[in-house]
């Protein structure tokens, strides 16, 4: 079989991309060029007996062409923020600027070995370095751990440390994690698989947290408050100053989900605030790279009574040598572990240093500044598609917001019987991604609006143009919009049945005997 | 449109009372507005549950939710056949997807529970 591209009578395209396993030939192969004048040798004269396998590895045999173009269709058959439009809400889909690879391609940084001597690594280290007090400077707290290999697992390393502070505080009855319903859905799951139970907090008629009912909800169970400020909703709490003293009151300590930190760089500081422990998303606010499942970096910083909890090692800076005679003697940048209160490693190493790297070099590019400028864009731009949207599409709370806004599909469901759903098929194909659908909650057919600060006006105007459009087709060819997207690889796919009956398979069909 | 022999909680729950048990599900405007459902969560036969918690957890396309219980009392029997075909609760939501049988340990707790008249202008305000 090779691949095959079949396409309907009506010239809408269907692309079938068959399996990897499903081009593979025998002795299909790359060829690799010796170096000239290099000995070399073959796995087999190099390792001997017990240590060489029987068989070759059941791997596809393919052609670098056949590789290259198998996964280039793939990355066809998808969308990316290269391609275009990617107003994603709370996932922050700003443009990756490409300096930021350029400068993590760098052989330096490249060829690094966890396993080097400290001595021969200074420069990584000091970049972590840099970068720990360049997040610290942006959040307010007073350190940071780079290891957490995402926003979630920052999340869990926050709450692990919140958990271990109250067991050593005579706090260990605390098991209750209080979670506002404009939070991300992460911080249940969080709260949940730390072994905490969840009190989900109901918001105000103005889509904020209610002191009364927040009172209502503290006691002396509660190990944490959990918040995202701004919050889902693109709103900031107003009543943030009040809202950490009532729980610091009452002995619980303030998670800050860093999610939607694009909004406020420069302008607030969670530290300020009162928070304990940040999370940052550094695929969200710093501009590496989302999706595939990673590698992501989410660091998480603290406030000074929960510093002795963090993960290790800690990147230290020594000015002279035997500054401090209780650490590793000499100057420069080390890694210090020992910390007895520490929750211990979290991430093999040091992290995803590789996007360490890209979000450093995305922070020095900007400069304090810059990073202000980005939050100020990023809510004009949000507050600018808002406005243009609001006389056409329901906006439940429809004042100045931050950097993403939620507007509803109620009005086109009630009159046409589109939905939020629909409207996000329908944006495809206008090459552009959808936002967010159906999330947060509190909103009925939510439509979760994040433009970020790298768009263009140009840009924003072809979005509300295609989304008056969609508006105009539901009302006067319904058809066009439920039944889309027309013209991506992939049509509709059924997301039930994907659901209720998953066949995920890597391997052909007749090798999966038990799936298929 | 809901059924007049139920009674209703704030959080799209119903209740059916036979004797002293009841038959807990969720409304029909819980599973429109969940959409197609394709996964639930039980919990055992004998797990006390009580009015106003959550007691299973219920995934459509769109979302998880919580399904809140409306009264107090000791869980006797499950639907297993809507752990199987979870999509019985998007087709009936009020017979054939029920989700638990609770013998009640507080029947005055079926004062605080709405009507189906009281229901259905709750669900016409949350329209408006």
């Amino acid at each position: 079989m090779s691949a095959r591209v079949s396409v309907e009578p009506s010239g809408r395209g269907t692309v079938v991309e068959p399996l990897i396993f499903d081009k593979s030939r025998p002795g299909h192969r790359a060829a690799a060029i010796e170096a000239p004048g290099v000995e070399t040798a073959t796995a087999a004269e190099l390792l001997a007996g017990a240590a060489l396998r029987q068989r070759p590895p059941a791997i596809p045999e393919l052609a670098e062409p056949e590789v290259v173009r198998h996964y280039t269709r793939l990355s066809h058959m998808n969308h990316a923020v290269d391609l275009g439009f990617y107003p994603l809400g709370s996932c922050t889909m700003k443009y990756n600027p490409k300096i930021n690879d350029e400068l993590a391609a760098l052989p330096g940084f490249t060829w690094l070995h966890p396993y080097q001597a400290e001595a021969d690594v200074q420069g990584i280290l000091e970049l972590m370095w840099e970068l720990e007090q360049a997040l610290l400077a942006v959040t307010g707290m007073c350190r940071a751990s780079l290891q957490p290999a995402a926003g979630a697992h920052g999340e869990l390393v926050g709450i692990l440390m919140i958990r271990a502070y109250h067991r050593d505080h005579g706090g260990a009855e605390r098991d209750t994690i209080i979670v506002p319903d404009s939070a991300h859905g992460t911080n249940l799951a969080t709260a949940k698989m730390a072994g905490y139970r969840v009190v989900e907090l109901p918001s105000s008629k103005r889509g904020l947290v209610d002191l009364g009912t927040l009172a209502e909800a503290l006691s002396e169970r509660t190990a944490a408050v959990m918040l995202t400020n701004p919050n889902t909703l693109g709103l900031f709490e107003d009543d943030i100053l009040e809202i950490t003293r009532l729980a610091h009151e009452a002995g619980a300590l303030v998670y800050y989900d860093g999610a939607n930190l694009n909004a406020i760089m420069g302008k607030a500081r969670p530290g300020d605030m009162g928070m304990d422990v940040v999370h940052m998303n550094l695929h969200k606010t710093f501009s590496t790279p989302h999706g595939g499942g990673g590698p992501g970096a989410g660091p998480v910083a603290v406030c000074a009574r929960l510093e002795p909890y963090l993960p290790t090692p800690l990147v230290e800076r020594r000015d002279a040598p035997g500054a401090d005679a209780d650490g590793p003697a000499g100057a420069g940048f080390h890694l210090v572990g020992d910390h007895p209160s520490s929750i211990g490693r979290v991430r093999g190493f040091y992290g995803n240093v590789g996007v360490l790297v890209r979000a450093y070099a995305y922070m020095m590019r900007l400069g304090g500044n810059g990073l202000l400028r980005a939050s100020e864009d990023a809510v004009l731009n949000a507050n600018y598609l808002r406005v243009r949207l609001h006389d056409t599409y329901d906006v439940p709370f429809d004042r100045m917001c931050m950097h993403e806004f939620v507007a509803s599909a109620s009005r086109q469901k009630h009159t046409t019987g589109v939905t939020a759903r629909d409207i996000a098929k329908r944006l495809l194909d206008f090459g552009m991604h959808s936002p967010t659908v159906y999330f947060p909650l509190n909103v009925p057919e939510a439509i979760m609006i994040e433009p970020t600060e790298t768009e263009s006006r140009d840009t924003l105007d072809s979005f509300v143009d295609a989304m008056l459009r969609i508006d105009r087709e539901s009302r006067e060819d319904a058809a066009i919009v439920l039944e889309a997207p027309h013209v991506t690889p992939v049509r509709r796919p059924d997301e039930t049945l994907a659901a209720r009956e998953p066949v995920l398979r890597w391997k052909p069909a007749a090798e999966s005997p038990e799936i298929s | 449109m809901n059924p007049k022999n139920l009674k209703y909680h704030k959080e799209h729950d119903w209740a059916r009372i036979e004797g002293d048990v009841a038959v807990l599900g969720v409304t029909d405007y819980a599973q429109e507005a969940l959409g197609d459902i394709v996964y639930i969560e039980l919990p055992e036969v004998g797990t006390e549950v009580s009015a106003g918690s959550t007691y299973a957890e219920i995934e459509s396309v769109k979302a998880v939710s919580d399904v809140y219980a409306p009264l107090s009392g000791t869980i006797v029997e499950t639907n297993e056949e809507v752990v199987d075909a979870p999509e019985l609760i998007n087709e009936s939501p009020y017979e054939d997807g029920w989700l638990i049988k609770v013998k009640l340990s507080d029947p005055a707790e079926l004062d605080e529970l709405m009507s189906a008249e009281e229901y259905d202008q709750a669900l016409a305000e949350l329209d408006e």
